[in-house]
């Protein structure tokens, strides 16, 4: 008869702590921890010591100093008398304006060479492939001076538009033009006092400043750098220090997404609906012009009541006046990363097209539809699985790219921030540090946005 | 039964396919014109090719090579009857200034030792790219390049990079030992701590020792050396002097001869000016030669006068730290704490701030102690200094600030791919180990580094790395640089490999565990090659990309190519080139990265075995 005997018993014993694979793990993570501690408490200490020798304590005092430089091309109001803090908000606008214009064009021009590339023409599918290993294998900073360059050689001077035998002329019936200064187009104004009495446009029409007023956000009416601000219409109209504080939020913006989002969704509303019909009887009810008019008929009274017009540049003395103007150094930076990211993004679709069994292409044939309906319900829904997660590290990758924006002048984040204000008030721990966490907050806030996507469009396994 | 009429008999013999299916014609037929859509893409895109090209090849196509500055290639194009900003390219500056593009500002009779150690860069990647084609051995010469190649660009002693790799192969035998005594977990512990200690002060302290006892054996023999080599540059001096003075006169012969041909003008005065290219250039290699005697003529001068000075400085010393010691012990205690110049000046704003009660004559006293102190540390300085210099067997040193051009991009770029791949692979699996504090870390550095741009990192190493380490440390801005780029490598990398391990199926790391095999020999054996091979093209495009992103450090200031092409735009005969040096750095980049990019295609298919 045999029993069942347990194990000696043993008491714990010091060596288990090194022997023993049970308590190893604790051992080893135990001497990582302390390793890192000491690690940081070192560097912690080094900083101390080296900061009390330069006679700098560590303070963000210097956020609401007066940064005393321009930024040429914002989405804000700022002039140089506005804080450091104000300056790096500018900045980091300028680099979500880049960022984003840049995802967009980069992943038009990616998927039309991507799907080019399969082409069956030959010469096509060559000439896609050359743009690709072009732009692929040369550095991006090349890229980015060297369109720069293109721009500032190639476009003409404003004065080449002025005169009787100017020897360029503006484009779209006088709305746009492209100079070796930059691009102006039209601009969108609320309210019609955005011009002077004799019809001259105010020296800087700020867009959406001019409307129904601002509401401050932390405002500061005692400071003096705060006296210049005043809404030109609505309740407090010319008085200074209305809209006086750090941040603006404007109401005409908000009235105009307000009613841009409510029209989304009614829309989006009536498809449910026309879903649910069609579910039910079978027959689906015409919906595209209820659909179009949710959308396009409350925007157009409202753009009606906050008075909208389209502010276009006109040549007055040596440069264009009036519109908004697109500096060089943004379209070079824009279209240096768009064209970059696209070769990138190119390959990706490519892949993401090919990796759709050839079986599913058939399959659709077979069925009956046509190529392109092949491509657009079979194919292209199963490739945007593949696709989306290297597209969206193509994305942050273009984000991160931005901050070359600095070798163009183009005053992202890096320029101000990192750039400037570093340099005027020598504060490298800060600044630094405080430009590495906001491009942490935006590529870890875009990739979790992107990633809550990826996952809602994960393919659903029984 | 007779109603059919005929029955053939034999096949009908096999006919061409129609023409229209075959050759030239049926190929453009199938791939450029098959139907309208095709043939409407084909128009469109060889008319855009043709209009590139169009613009492009006589640009290209401008024989302006020889030109030695702007102007003159506008003239040459001017001659040929193109006019116009975009008339034609002008080659000269290339060929002006490829050295310069790269090498930097590196010495120019020691351009022998970047050329040797990319050639042996070749030779150190051979077992590692064509590990079929190459005999394995040469793996240990892989294995101690990483030494080997920055002792070649920087130069010094050649004990250095030994005192490096001993530090490795001690490193390695204390952990033998202590593994055989006691654990493997020991074993690790104790080899990384006495690396630590090692490369922290070992190096120092017996570099510091051999100089001091191989340079004062050496001092003798080294003045008299420099004496002789003096003499033989002074008299080369005196006769590049002389040949300049007569290619000079050459060229003013000439400019005399155009300024009559210019007042009558055309066709005579081109000639000169062509004429006179070439005496003109003769003159500038001269000179250019002469800078390079003169330098070289300096540096022995200065050292020279340092070894004479030696005798003197050693004799002094002690007495020099004495009499500090002593003033130091004779400062009053208000003011003895007070050690460095930075503590003197934080000391006097204290005392004006908080008013605190110093005698005027304790503050001369510390000041002059302070003084005393710094002379005893100079002379200290100057004495290790030179010391090190004549015990010096080895390569001559070149200064960071010198490294320039391509050659900087390549070092940047070898070092960095080189040290990251490792630590990739080890911050890879610290992400996907089950020991949550390590994979944590791992984690937050991996997602920190992959979240900021490089060229935030690139500030970090410019302005705060120093910050971070003990005060006094002033370590070299390429080296920096260096740290920087490969951490931002490493977590790549350490993606891409987690990428490879993830893709293995658990049976491998079942079957490696059931084979009884420990962690890091089943990673060796089981999970690492195969992880690996599937991440070859992922590792592949990180190192195109980090090659790519060493262009960055232009923004921080050193000079590589795309910082050197300011340089080159600053020149007055340079003034307003723009595509010429642009496309060139562009075509070296491209050059590499293509190769890369095709190299880990021809991999992936060599490793394609099955599966």
């Amino acid at each position: 008869m045999t029993t069942l005997s347990d194990p000696p018993k043993e008491g714990f014993r010091l060596s288990q702590l090194i022997y023993d694979t049970r308590y190893r793990s604790m051992t080893i993570q135990v001497v990582a921890l302390i390793g890192f501690l000491v690690l940081i408490g070192w560097l912690i200490s080094n900083t101390a010591q080296n900061l009390a020798a330069l006679g700098k304590e560590p303070s963000f005092r210097f956020l609401t100093d007066p940064a005393g430089y321009d930024i040429n091309q914002r989405l804000i109001d700022y002039t140089n008398q506005d804080t450091h803090l104000r300056a790096a908000f500018s900045g980091v606008l300028n680099t979500l304006l880049v960022a984003f214009l840049g995802c967009i064009t980069a992943t038009i021009i990616g998927v039309f060479v991507g799907v080019l590339r399969l082409s069956k023409n030959w010469i096509v599918s060559r000439l896609m492939a050359v743009y690709v290993e072009m732009f692929r294998n040369v550095p991006v900073l090349l890229w980015i001076v060297l369109v720069m360059a293109i721009l500032i050689e190639s476009l003409p001077p404003p004065k080449a538009f002025r005169g009787e035998n100017a020897t360029s002329a503006m484009m779209l019936n006088d709305t746009v033009a492209i100079t070796n200064r930059g691009i102006y187009v039209p601009e969108p104004i609320f309210g019609r006092d955005a011009k002077d009495d004799k019809g001259n446009f105010l020296d800087e029409p700020t867009g959406w400043r001019v409307g129904l007023g601002d509401i401050a956000i932390g405002a500061n009416a005692e400071d003096g750098s705060c006296k210049r601000y005043y809404a030109t219409e609505g309740p407090g109209a010319g008085e200074p220090d209305t809209g006086c504080g750090t941040f603006q939020i404007s109401l005409d913006l908000m009235a105009v997404l307000l009613v841009l989002f409510g029209g989304f969704y009614a829309s989006h509303r009536i498809k449910t609906r026309a879903d649910h019909i069609q579910e039910a009887t079978g027959e689906r009810p015409t919906t595209w012009y209820l659909r179009f008019g949710v959308v396009v008929v409350p925007m157009v009274i409202l753009l009606y009541v906050l008075g909208f017009y389209l502010g276009y540049p006109e040549l007055k003395g040596f440069n264009f006046k009036g519109g908004t103007h697109m500096r060089n150094s943004l379209i070079a930076l824009w279209l240096a990363l768009s064209l970059y990211t696209a070769a990138f993004i190119a390959e990706i679709v490519r892949a993401g097209i090919m990796a759709i069994s050839h079986g599913q292409t058939e399959a659709a044939a077979a069925l009956g539809l046509r190529p392109n309906r092949i491509m657009s319900l079979v194919v292209l829904p199963q490739a945007l699985r593949v696709i989306i997660p290297p597209l969206i590290s193509n994305w942050l990758n273009l984000t991160k790219n931005s901050s070359l924006a600095i070798a163009v002048g183009y005053m992202d984040i890096t320029g101000t921030l990192m750039g400037i204000t570093l340099n005027q008030t020598g504060r490298e721990l800060e600044t630094v540090m405080l430009g590495m966490l906001i491009y942490l907050t935006i590529s870890l806030s875009i990739s979790a946005v992107m990633n809550w996507y990826n996952n809602s469009v994960k393919l659903v396994e029984r | 039964m007779s109603d059919i009429g005929f029955v053939r008999k034999e096949m009908v013999p096999e006919q061409e396919p129609p023409a229209s299916t075959t050759g030239v014609i049926g190929w453009m037929r199938e791939n450029l014109f098959s139907g309208w859509f095709n043939t409407a893409l084909t128009i469109v895109s060889v008319f855009f090719l043709a209009m590139i090209l169009m613009g492009l090849v006589p640009w290209v196509l401008s024989p302006t090579w020889k030109a030695a500055s702007l102007n003159e290639c506008r003239d040459i194009l001017h001659e040929m009857g193109r006019e116009g900003h975009y008339a034609g390219a002008c080659w000269g500056v290339i060929r002006d200034r490829w050295v310069q593009l790269f090498f930097g500002f590196y010495p120019a009779d020691l351009y022998w030792r970047p050329i040797v150690a990319i050639a042996l860069l070749g030779v150190a990647l051979a077992p590692v790219l064509f590990s079929d084609k190459v005999s394995p051995k040469l793996f240990w010469f892989t294995a101690i390049f990483p030494v080997l190649f920055p002792w070649m660009l920087w130069g010094g002693a050649f004990w250095t990079p030994l005192l490096v790799v001993a530090g490795f192969v001690l490193a390695y035998f204390v952990y033998s030992y202590v593994e055989r005594v006691a654990s493997s977990l020991l074993a690790l512990i104790a080899a990384i701590l006495f690396a630590v200690i090692w490369f922290v002060w070992g190096v120092g302290t017996v570099s510091g020792v051999v100089n001091t006892s191989l340079g004062a054996a050496r001092l003798d023999g080294q003045l008299e050396q420099v004496t002789t080599e003096i003499t033989r540059l002074e008299a080369e001096v005196a006769r590049l002097d002389g040949e300049i003075k007569t290619a000079e006169d050459a060229v003013t012969a000439v400019m005399e001869a155009g300024d009559s041909a210019r007042e009558s003008g055309g066709d005579a005065f081109r000639t000169l000016i062509a004429e006179a290219r070439v005496p003109r250039n003769v003159l500038g290699a001269l000179r250019a030669e002469k800078g390079i005697v003169d330098t070289n003529l300096s540096h022995l001068k200065s050292y020279k006068r340092r070894m004479e000075l030696l005798p003197e400085l050693v004799e002094k010393l002690p007495g020099l730290r004495e009499a500090a010691a002593v003033a130091r012990d004779a400062l009053p205690a208000s003011v003895s704490h007070v050690t460095t110049e930075a503590g003197l000046d934080k000391f006097k704003t204290r005392i004006s701030d908080e008013g605190l009660d110093i005698l005027q004559d304790d503050m001369k006293a510390l000041e002059a102690v302070l003084k005393q102190e710094n002379e005893v540390r100079f002379t200290e300085g100057s004495i290790d200094v030179t010391y090190a210099d004549a015990a010096r067997i080895g390569l001559r040193p070149v200064e960071s600030r010198n490294f320039g051009g391509y050659m900087l991009s390549i070092t940047i770029g070898v070092v960095a791919i080189a040290v990251s791949l490792p630590l990739g692979i080890l911050l890879a699996l610290g992400r996907q180990s089950n020991l949550p504090l390590l994979k944590s870390l791992c984690v937050g550095f991996i997602e920190f580094i992959r979240g900021v741009p490089l060229i935030t990192l690139l500030f970090v190493a410019s302005t705060l790395l120093n910050i971070f380490l003990p005060p006094g440390t002033n370590f070299d801005i390429i080296l920096r640089v260096i740290i920087m780029a490969t951490l931002f490598s490493a977590a790549y990398m350490a993606e891409v490999v987690r990428g490879g391990l993830a893709a293995l199926p658990t049976g491998q790391y079942e079957g490696a565990d059931s084979l009884g095999l420990n962690y890091w020999q089943s990673q060796r054996l089981i999970i690492m090659p195969q992880a690996l091979k599937i991440s070859i093209p992922g590792i592949v495009s990180s190192f195109i990309g980090l090659f790519k992103d060493t262009v960055l450090v232009s923004i921080i200031g050193l000079l590589d190519p795309l910082g050197l092409s300011n340089a080159v735009r600053a020149d007055a005969a340079w003034n307003g080139i723009v595509w010429e040096i642009y496309g060139f750095i562009a075509l070296l980049f491209f050059i590499v990265c293509f190769s890369m990019s095709r190299y880990s295609m021809y991999l992936e298919r060599k490793l394609h075995t099955g599966r």
